[in-house]
C-alpha cells in the first residue's frame, strides 16, 4: 500500500492555510510534519482523516485505512482503562485489548477509572487505542505531549514495530522519537493570503 | 454500533452521568402541581394528561445537551467520526441510549405519578402507550438539536429554542390520546399520528443530525 497526497489544499475556518501539499509514503515509512505553531499541521491531518473536506487535491487511500490520534484522547473519565479501550476495540471489530494494555504498560492500571490517571498515563491509554484499531496508517497529532522520557522511548518502539509490520505513520511532532523518518516542513506550503477582492463594496455593508 | 449504546448506558449510570435527572424533575413537577392548583380532584383530573405530558417533555429536554457535547469536549466525537461506524448509526445509538435512560423511566413512572394527579382510571393504558410511542420522537428530535448546537459554548439555550417547536406535535397528539382515553372516546387517531411522527423522525433525523455533526466538526 502507498499513501500519496497530490496538490492538497486545506482550509481552516474558510481561510486557505496550506496549498500544493504533495508527498508519498510507502509501507513501512514514517513522515514527520514540522513547522511553526498555527501553520496548519492539525488542519492537514484532520483533512487527511476525512474530518474536513480538502479545498482541492487528491488523497490516494481511503480514510478507512487511517487511525487518527488527536490532541484530545477521547477518554471517558468514569470508565476504567480497560472499558475505554474495549469500547474502541468493539467499534473497530478487534479484540487485542490485553496486548495493547501490555504494550503500553497499562496492565496494572486496567481496572482504574480513567479520571484517576495522570496526564501521561491518559496519553498512553490514548495511544494504546491506535494498536486496537488495527489500521495500517496512523495519523498522529502531537502524540508525545505529556509523556515522560521512558514513555517517549516506549512509544518510539511501538512506532518502529508498527512500521516493521508494514504500517505507516504520519506525525506532527516537535521532538525526536528515535524513529527513522523523513521530515516534511509544512511551512513551504503556506497558502498565499487571500487577495483583497476588488469589487468589495463598503457601502453595501 | 451496539458498543456505542452499551458505552452510553454505562456512562449514564456511573457517577455524574445524569441518569435520574429527568426522572427527578418529572417527579418534582407532578408532585408540586397539586399543591399549586389545590386539592380539587375534578380540576386535577382535567389537567392531568396535559401536566404529565408537559412534565415528561421538559424532563426530556433537560438532558439533551449531554448527548453530543460531552463527546465533543473530550475529543471522542472526532474519533467516532473517523471510526468504521456511520455517523448516522452513532446518532441513532445515542438517541436510543438517551431514550433508555430518560424516556423509558418516564414511561414507567407516569402511571404511578398519575395517581397524584387523580388521572381517570381508563386513561392509564393510554398514558403508558402514548408516552411509550411518543418519547422516542423526543429523543431523536433532541439528538438532532444537540447535533446542530454541538460546537457551541453554552448551546443549551439555543438547543431548547430549536427543539421546543419540534416537540409541539408530539405533545398535542400525546396529550390528546390520553384525554380521549380518559373520556372513554376512541384514541386511535392521535395514537396513529403520534406513531407516525415518531417513525418519521427516526427515519429522517439521523441523516440530518449526522450531516450537522460533520459540518460542526470541520
Amino acid at each position: 500500500m502507498k499513501l500519496s497526497v497530490d496538490n492538497l489544499a486545506v482550509t481552516r475556518g474558510g481561510v486557505p492555510v496550506l496549498e500544493g501539499v504533495s508527498f508519498t509514503l510507502e509501507a513501512g515509512q514514517a513522515l514527520l510534519l514540522r513547522g511553526p505553531n498555527g501553520i496548519g499541521k492539525t488542519t492537514l491531518l484532520r483533512t487527511l482523516c476525512g474530518l474536513q473536506e480538502p479545498l482541492e487535491g487528491e488523497i490516494s487511500v481511503s480514510t478507512e485505512t487511517m487511525a487518527y490520534g488527536a490532541h484530545a484522547d477521547g477518554l471517558k473519565a468514569t470508565l476504567t482503562v480497560r472499558e475505554n479501550l474495549m469500547f474502541w476495540a468493539h467499534t473497530y471489530g478487534t479484540d487485542n485489548v490485553d496486548a495493547a494494555l501490555e504494550r503500553f504498560n497499562l496492565t496494572e492500571l486496567a481496572d482504574r477509572a480513567a479520571q484517576n490517571l495522570s496526564a501521561g498515563q491518559k496519553r498512553r491509554l490514548g495511544l494504546a487505542r491506535l494498536l486496537v484499531t488495527g489500521r495500517p496508517i496512523w495519523v498522529l497529532d502531537e502524540p508525545t505531549v505529556s509523556l515522560d522520557t521512558a514513555s517517549v522511548a516506549l512509544f518510539g518502539d511501538v512506532i518502529r514495530e508498527h512500521l516493521a509490520g508494514g504500517g505507516m505513520a504520519l506525525m506532527a511532532t516537535h521532538i525526536d522519537l528515535g524513529v527513522e523518518a523523513e521530515e516534511l516542513d509544512v511551512a513551504q506550503f503556506k497558502a498565499a493570503p487571500p487577495k483583497e477582492s476588488s469589487d468589495f463594496d463598503e457601502a453595501f455593508l | 454500533m451496539i458498543a456505542i449504546l452499551i458505552r452510553d448506558l454505562r456512562l449514564a449510570v456511573r457517577a455524574g452521568g445524569g441518569f435520574g435527572l429527568g426522572l427527578a424533575f418529572f417527579l418534582i413537577v407532578t408532585v408540586l402541581v397539586p399543591f399549586g392548583v389545590g386539592p380539587n380532584s375534578e380540576i386535577l383530573k382535567t389537567i392531568a394528561p396535559g401536566i404529565l405530558w408537559v412534565g415528561s417533555l421538559l424532563a426530556c429536554l433537560l438532558s439533551l445537551d449531554r448527548i453530543f457535547a460531552l463527546d465533543y469536549e473530550d475529543g471522542s466525537l472526532d474519533l467516532l467520526a473517523t471510526a468504521p461506524v456511520p455517523l448516522e448509526g452513532v446518532v441513532i445509538m445515542k438517541a436510543l441510549a438517551h431514550w433508555v435512560t430518560t424516556g423509558l423511566p418516564l414511561v414507567l413512572a407516569a402511571p404511578i405519578l398519575g395517581i397524584l394527579l387523580n388521572l381517570e382510571s381508563s386513561a392509564y393504558v393510554w398514558m403508558l402507550a402514548s408516552l411509550a410511542v411518543g418519547t422516542p420522537a423526543l429523543s431523536v428530535i433532541g439528538a438532532f438539536g444537540a447535533a446542530l448546537t454541538v460546537g457551541l459554548k453554552r448551546g443549551g439555550l439555543l438547543l431548547s429554542l430549536l427543539v421546543l417547536p419540534l416537540y409541539v406535535p408530539t405533545l398535542i397528539f400525546g396529550a390528546e390520546a390520553v384525554k380521549r382515553g380518559a373520556d372513554g372516546a376512541d384514541a386511535g387517531l392521535p395514537m396513529m399520528m403520534l406513531a407516525g411522527i415518531t417513525l418519521a423522525c427516526a427515519a429522517l433525523l439521523p441523516f440530518a443530525a449526522a450531516a450537522a455533526i460533520r459540518i460542526n466538526l470541520r
